[in-house]
């Protein structure tokens, strides 16, 4: 399959949005951009799989390579492997998600929509993006519709938090660009293929690396370079939520593990104050979410939490470990997105987002506290949701680790588990069980353009919670390859 | 064989003279309308840009006085596409104004000595463009007749041009003295890192620096481009920057290269202070031409940067940067150029609920700030990491890692204009305007180039196969 459609088919439908008038036809054209989407990207992994089946072990499929700016050796080098299979199904399944909980924006709804489909536009392009400078194109072209998004239909103090967003992750971006400045002049290439097969010499490795992974987990809420999640999650309209949380963040967990790979020296030498800046963001992001009274605000907070475990899972390097980063990624992303949307449906009836105003919503709004309490039940890790396969996965990883450092790194982690349990239930608690106010007792529950969002992402938690080998057996064999180049790399020294 | 040469290698400037000597002619003649006028200017201008697209020639005339390649010409061109991009967005300023003719002879003969001093080849001529560049530009600068504030501008600018001419001359009377040559074939060889040449190659850096407003010369910018009518405004911060920009690089890489080292380091504690001051100055601006002014200042940063890696790369890039830069200025340009022809309202706060009543003019502008920061997928992005990277050539990554972190303040200042266009609330927002269609179509070509020049890496390509090195 060509994969610039994945590119392609959003920009056809951002266009055709734009020329098409009234909120009926526009939500129309972009539920329809968004399904082919998701067709495609269904349609993209049984073509992966039974690429695979047939035997074909090469690392990337479905490559393309043209020259893009041939002086200065920058290429569209497109392809795709398990990891990146794993996070275009996400952000697929997000994007219809997204424009499903949107049905009723009137306000400015072209512009809405048109940016919306662009922020998914560039999430596609970075993740088939196998040249460093294509795919710093594509983070970047992500940047200014949540910037938009959060500003103009926003709420709470909007331009504070969607000026503290942008700036933020250009700074991130600042930083990878240098990054991939060294990596260009010490190999003359962007191609990551290319760099792989060349390999960075370690000087240079230890000396950009913190550059690039700093960028990266700038826009993946390391810490303490997280404080722009809570704001622009909490401020930014409810499709936009869900997309920060369920993809922007991705795509810095992404290039997290992509420099990982690419400079394993360094990620190997720096893994220490990587597993520990994780650690903190674990802890404190579980913490900070127990003082939380806005739901926004408790499942930004907690998302932090919640990426923590990435970051951790890419910083311990080793098999276990790097799939459960990949797989908390996806579990992360669809669960975040659903709670977004349930907080965003509860919202729009109630008009209130405190928890203290909140209560007995289960008797006026059944569905909506139903999906609400499964994106709980997911957040704190209960088997047979998405949260708790990646959540182990990573824990399994970084025990395997027997250094006493690393162990007490995994204790703390896991045991923060235990807070999320507490800010979780409290939460659903408080706002779904119990007397329910007068004027909320007459609320209407959720339409069927809600029930289909909140359907499509918990059937994802589902398959991931009850099926993990199917996810596993999308990755594991691309993981597996990155590591045969990690542990190389690191034996050698 | 030698006249032929001469219209082949002289062309655009022979194209020049002619249209100023028509000027003349219809100033003469019978009254015409302003409108009619306009129209006439502005299609001349669009054969006087095509005409300059035909055929590349490369050779020298005079002993080595004027001497062209493709680069110059495809330099050339720009200023063309810029001052014919600038003449359309001004119809609605210019259709009121009495003087419409002198407007046009004075930027004409401006632009004619910038074709000069680009194609010089000697510091005597390089010297003589120059000054024909700014006298009439100064002149210009005092064109809103009736306002006190661009006479001001016009003495400020006449005044800190002569004094910056002074200092360049003396610099050149060094240069002469220690050499004993002009030419800048000749002057090369006799160039050592002796004391006497590295102060007379100071002076006239920061010649140069004054007239690209680089800190710490650049106190004159915000002044005059406050004062000045738009046109004139956008005159200067595009066409006559990128004038000065070309030939000091050109300069730089063909004349001083033995003294490469030396002016490395000038441009790197240059570039540094430049962005750093006009980043900062720029945060607080409310009036939008002084903004534009400081903005464009921290810009003029990054290029020297990009001239700094003094490679191939580096003079592609700077070429390729000013042609996007002159899309996107120009594009913001008119957008201020014909809010305040029809308002009078030049402040950002001014453009505060703009969104609502004039959407069509809110996403040029926002677009064109965007690619001023630097924002893909527009044109700006490319431009601005294109300059780093050639920069970083150089393996000075602290300097590049300053440049990109400014990049991000400079987003701050760029995204407090969107931010009052499209998010602030504003009771009586500028009413909906009715744009004169051929400043519309200025704004539509800038539009287009600000998506395409990035996007179609063929333009980049092109520049470079032109470009020179050390």
């Amino acid at each position: 399959m060509n994969l610039s459609l994945l590119i392609l088919l959003p920009l056809l439908t951002a266009l055709a949005i734009l020329i098409s008038k009234g909120l009926k036809q526009i939500r129309i054209v972009g539920l329809v951009g968004s399904f082919a989407q998701l067709g495609l990207a269904i349609l993209l992994l049984k073509q992966y799989m039974d690429e695979r089946a047939t035997g074909n072990t090469s690392t990337h499929l479905f490559e393309m390579n043209y020259t893009w700016f041939k002086a200065l050796h920058i290429n569209y080098h497109i392809g795709i492997d398990g990891i990146s299979l794993a996070m275009i199904l996400l952000t697929s399944v997000i994007v219809v998600a997204g424009i499903l909980v949107s049905w009723t924006m009137d306000k400015l709804s072209k512009e809405y929509f048109f940016l919306l489909v662009l922020l998914s536009m560039g999430a596609y392009g970075f993740f088939i993006s196998l040249d460093l400078f294509t795919m710093f194109f594509f983070l970047e072209v992500a940047v200014i519709p949540k910037f938009l998004l959060i500003g103009i239909w926003g709420s709470g103090k909007k331009d504070n938090s969607a000026m503290k967003l942008a700036l933020m992750l250009m700074g991130g971006s600042a930083l990878v660009f240098v990054g991939l400045l060294g990596i260009y002049y010490n190999t003359h290439t962007f191609d990551i293929v290319e760099i792989s097969r060349i390999g960075i010499s370690a000087g240079v490795q230890q000396f950009f690396f913190p550059f690039a992974f700093i960028g990266f987990g700038i826009f993946a809420a390391l810490f303490p370079f997280h404080t722009w999640v809570p704001d622009g999650h909490a401020s930014a309209p409810t499709a936009a939520s869900m997309f920060l949380a369920g993809i922007s963040m991705k795509l810095g967990g992404y290039g997290c593990l992509r420099i990982a790979a690419l400079m394993p020296e360094a990620a190997h030498s720096y893994s220490w104050i990587i597993i520990l800046l994780a650690t903190i963001a674990i802890i404190y992001g579980a913490f900070a979410t127990m003082m939380q009274t806005d739901l926004k605000y408790i499942n930004a907070y907690s998302s932090i939490s919640h990426c923590g475990f990435v970051i951790l899972g890419i910083g311990m390097l080793n098999k276990t470990s790097i799939n459960g980063a990949v797989i908390q990624m996806v579990s992360h992303g669809l669960m975040t997105a659903l709670f977004f949307a349930a907080i965003g449906m509860i919202y729009s009836r109630t008009h209130t987002r405190m928890v203290a105003q909140l209560g007995g919503l289960l008797k006026a709004m059944p569905f909506i506290s139903t999906v609400f309490v499964i994106a709980g039940l997911c957040s704190l890790g209960l088997p047979g949701f998405s949260g708790f396969v990646a959540e182990m996965t990573v824990f399994m990883g970084s025990w395997a680790n027997p250094n006493g450092y690393y162990r007490l790194a995994t204790v703390l982690s896991a045991a923060s588990i235990v807070v999320t349990a507490v800010y979780i239930l409290r939460a659903t608690g408080k706002s779904i069980m119990g007397p329910i106010s007068n004027e909320h007792a007459l609320l209407t529950d959720a339409n069927w353009n809600e029930k289909l969002a909140a359907g499509l992402l918990i059937t994802g938690i589902l398959i991931i919670g009850i099926a993990p080998f199917l996810i596993n057996q999308l990755i594991m064999p691309s993981t597996d390859v990155l590591m045969i180049q990690i542990e190389k790399a690191i034996t050698l020294k | 064989m030698m006249l032929n040469n001469i219209f082949l290698l002289l062309r655009q400037e022979l194209i020049l003279c002619f249209l100023i000597f028509l000027l003349l002619f219809i100033k003469l003649g019978k009254e015409r309308s302003n409108e009619s006028l306009l129209n006439l200017i502005n299609v001349l201008l669009f054969i006087n840009l095509a005409a300059g697209l035909y055929g590349m020639g490369e050779g020298g005339l005079f002993s080595g006085m004027f001497s062209t390649n493709p680069l110059i010409v495809l330099e050339k061109n720009i200023l063309n596409l810029a001052i014919w991009i600038i003449s359309m967005q001004s119809y609605a300023w210019l259709k009121e104004h009495k003087q419409v003719a002198e407007f046009y002879l004075l930027l004409f003969t401006s632009l004619l000595g910038m074709f000069f001093m680009i194609s010089s080849g000697n510091l005597l001529m390089f010297y003589l463009g120059l000054e024909m560049s700014t006298i009439p530009l100064a002149a210009a600068a005092n064109f809103d007749l009736t306002k006190r504030k661009s006479s001001e501008a016009a003495m400020k600018l006449i005044l800190s041009s002569a004094f910056s001419s002074g200092i360049l001359l003396m610099g050149i009377s060094f240069l002469y003295g220690t050499s004993g040559t002009l030419s800048f074939d000749i002057l090369t060889a006799h160039l050592s890192n002796n004391p006497l040449q590295i102060f007379a190659f100071i002076l006239l850096v920061s010649g140069f620096a004054f007239k690209i407003s680089a800190v710490p010369f650049h106190l004159w910018t915000a002044d005059v481009y406050e004062g000045s009518p738009v046109a004139v405004t956008s005159f200067l911060s595009v066409i006559s920057k990128a004038a000065v920009l070309f030939t000091f690089t050109s300069i730089l890489y063909k004349v001083f290269n033995p003294i490469a080292s030396t002016w490395y380091a000038i441009l790197v504690v240059l570039s540094i202070a430049t962005i750093l001051i006009g980043n900062l100055f720029a945060l607080r601006q409310d009036n939008f031409k002084r903004f534009l002014a400081f903005s464009s200042i921290a810009q003029v940063g990054f290029i020297l940067i990009g001239i700094s890696g003094s490679s191939l790369q580096g003079s592609a890039s700077l070429v390729y940067f000013i042609l996007i830069y002159v899309f996107s200025n120009l594009a913001a340009f008119g957008v201020v150029s014909v809010v305040s022809a029809l308002t009078g309202k030049e402040n950002i706060s001014d453009f505060k609920g703009f969104y609502k009543t004039n959407p069509f003019l809110s996403w040029v502008i926002t677009i064109a700030l965007f690619s001023l920061a630097g924002v893909p997928p527009t044109a700006g992005f490319f431009g601005k990491l294109f300059l780093l990277m050639a920069g970083a050539a150089k393996g000075n990554y602290g300097l590049i890692t300053f440049a990109a972190l400014n990049m991000v303040i400079s987003f701050y200042y760029y995204l407090r204009v969107v931010k009052a266009i499209f998010m602030d609330e504003n009771d009586q927002p500028i009413s909906k305007l009715s744009i004169p269609k051929i400043s519309k179509l200025a704004m539509y070509i800038c539009l287009a180039g600000i998506i395409i020049t990035g996007l179609a890496s063929c333009i980049y390509d092109y520049i470079y196969s032109f470009s020179i090195g050390l």
